[in-house]
């Protein structure tokens, strides 16, 4: 079954046309890559998935998106209970200014989970889902500024996990972060595909290239090729593609 | 040929005329400011004791202290923030947070800009007008206090509204991706994080509020007050009416004029206490909320 699917969609900010028909299906427990430069919509599109773009005035959408076989956009659908599904992750760390366990508890306590007991387990399990169990343990009350870029990072997925999602949406996760942070990042989400539906926007082909199941390259609101990773990385069928993935332009 | 040797000379020569000119003139304010402060302090000084500042005025206000002024002037502090800042920062919260960008927003936002540009002797005038006739507050540190208040209003939300901009949007993002809703996010991420420049701002308009004249002319401000007021409905004396008064009209104008400056230096103190306090509470969350 697909977990997430686009039919006939277009979006449009004022008068911009944004996204252009955009027809793609995405399986479960699998990671989507969106590719593409610099304005082409893959992070609107991204935000779509958990109608991040509703916040922005001005905007309107027609066509479809299911998730789990369901319009998101239908009528009398719960935007808050829609975005505990869809954990987002961003391009910058963006820990909140509390302590560590209290950003991985946040989710829990807005969703109305009082528990202390549930609510200091799902703290452990998540942040050890991301491997930083061991180097925050000791320092749970500690301010998460206190930790690294990356660490920072790990701790905004967890973050994002701790609400048991079943989608994990991440925008250029990795971009603010050093190499080996990158590479930390990189393997968790081949750790947490097994669990979990991830799409991730990157502008690092070799990133997509990595950690991706299935890539989309977008270009100027359209969706020019979607398939398997490795199928659009060594035998693209669109010349723009190719293009893009050689580093020709972009 | 271009002559790369003058034409080198003379981009140094502009360079340094243009530097010695903004330097010249940035020093020119710091020497206008510390000039001021000198003449208030070296002129001040030899009234300020501990007398000065614990007794009660004497001898028609040529000798004694100027302790009912002090306190006053902190009850009208106090009551005009107690007044101002929450009615502002929700105001700000609602500006920022709740209305979309267009007519509503520019209107309310042309009004404030409008009510910060009034001058404050009309606050006084419609504080008396309102407060102490129409709702018969009387001469009292309430009606002072508001129209105080009403006077830092347009600080506040200004202030507040600045600040709760300069939260990042990812904050808010974050917190709606985790199916919080609107109100929650602005209470447990928005504010926290825009605390220290709110408060910032409130300082700095007591540093305002402390020292207005006018809008306490008519509301609050007692020339002569034997006992300190007791109660909100009581007249106050004021630092800067005080001040007015025993350099323009005291019993003993030339007597009193240590004890004017001496009043100048206190007010003026408050003033800088609350702008450096200010600036050590940014500094002080700043590093607690710093954001990368």
């Amino acid at each position: 079954m697909h977990k997430i699917e686009s039919k006939n969609l277009d979006f449009f900010y004022g008068t911009q046309h944004a996204l252009k028909n955009i027809n793609l299906a995405i399986e479960e427990n699998t990671v989507t890559a969106l590719i593409g430069p610099s304005g082409c919509g893959k992070s609107t599109f991204l935000r779509l998935f958990n109608r991040m773009n509703d916040l922005i005035a001005n905007t309107k959408l027609t066509g479809e998106i299911l998730i789990d076989n369901k319009d998101i956009y239908a009528k009398g659908v719960n935007v808050d209970a829609l975005r505990k599904q869809t954990g987002m992750v961003f391009q910058k760390p963006n820990p909140f200014p509390k302590s560590i366990f209290e950003n991985v508890a946040y989710g829990l306590k807005v969703n109305g989970i009082s528990d202390s007991k549930i609510i200091e387990e799902r703290v452990e399990t998540s942040i050890k889902q991301v491997a930083l169990w061991d180097e925050v343990k000791d320092k749970l009350k500690k301010s998460a500024f206190e930790l690294s870029g990356g660490q920072q990072q790990r701790l905004c997925i967890a973050r994002a996990l701790a609400i048991q999602p079943s989608i994990i949406l991440m925008d250029e996760p990795t971009s603010a972060l050093d190499p080996i942070s990158t590479s930390k990042i990189e393997e968790l989400i081949f750790e947490l595909k097994s669990k979990y539906t991830i799409v991730i926007v990157t502008h690092n082909m070799q990133q997509a290239a990595r950690v991706s199941d299935s890539t989309a390259f977008f270009y100027l609101g359209e969706l020019v090729e979607y398939s398997a990773t490795k199928e659009l990385f060594t035998n693209p069928k669109v010349e723009r593609t190719q293009n893009y993935i050689t580093g020709r332009f972009g | 040929m271009i002559d790369e040797d003058k034409l080198m000379k003379s981009k140094k020569r502009n360079q340094a005329i243009a530097f010695g000119l903004f330097g010249f003139i940035g020093y020119s304010i710091v020497a206008i400011l510390v000039t001021i402060l000198a003449f208030i302090v070296v002129k001040g000084f030899s009234a300020i004791s501990w007398n000065f500042i614990s007794q009660m005025p004497e001898e028609g206000m040529t000798k004694g202290g100027i302790y009912p002024a002090i306190i006053g002037t902190l009850y009208l502090v106090l009551g005009s923030m107690l007044f101002a800042f929450p009615i502002g920062v929700l105001a700000a919260i609602y500006m920022n947070e709740y209305v979309k960008d267009g007519f509503v927003k520019k209107f309310i936002r042309l009004m404030t800009n409008n009510l910060s540009g009034i001058p404050s002797i009309v606050f006084g005038l419609f504080g008396m007008a309102l407060f102490v006739n129409k709702l018969g507050f009387g001469d009292s540190i309430l009606a002072g206090s508001l129209t105080l208040g009403l006077l830092a209003l347009p600080v506040v939300i200004r202030n507040t509204e600045e600040a709760l901009k300069a939260v990042d949007d990812t904050f808010r993002l974050a917190s709606y991706g985790l199916g919080a809703s609107k109100i929650q996010t602005i209470k447990n991420v928005v504010l926290p994080i825009a605390f220290p420049n709110i408060i910032t701002g409130m300082i700095l308009s007591i540093g305002r509020v402390s020292g207005e004249t006018a809008p306490i002319l008519f509301t609050v401000a007692a020339y002569f007050l034997p006992k300190l007021p007791t109660s909100i409905f009581d007249q106050a004396m004021a630092l800067p009416y005080h001040l007015y008064v025993i350099s323009t009209s005291g019993t003993n104008i030339e007597e009193s004029r240590p004890i004017a400056y001496g009043t100048a230096l206190v007010l003026i103190a408050i003033v800088l206490i609350c702008n450096l306090l200010a600036n050590a509470l940014r500094k002080y969350f700043g590093n607690k909320v710093k954001m990368n």
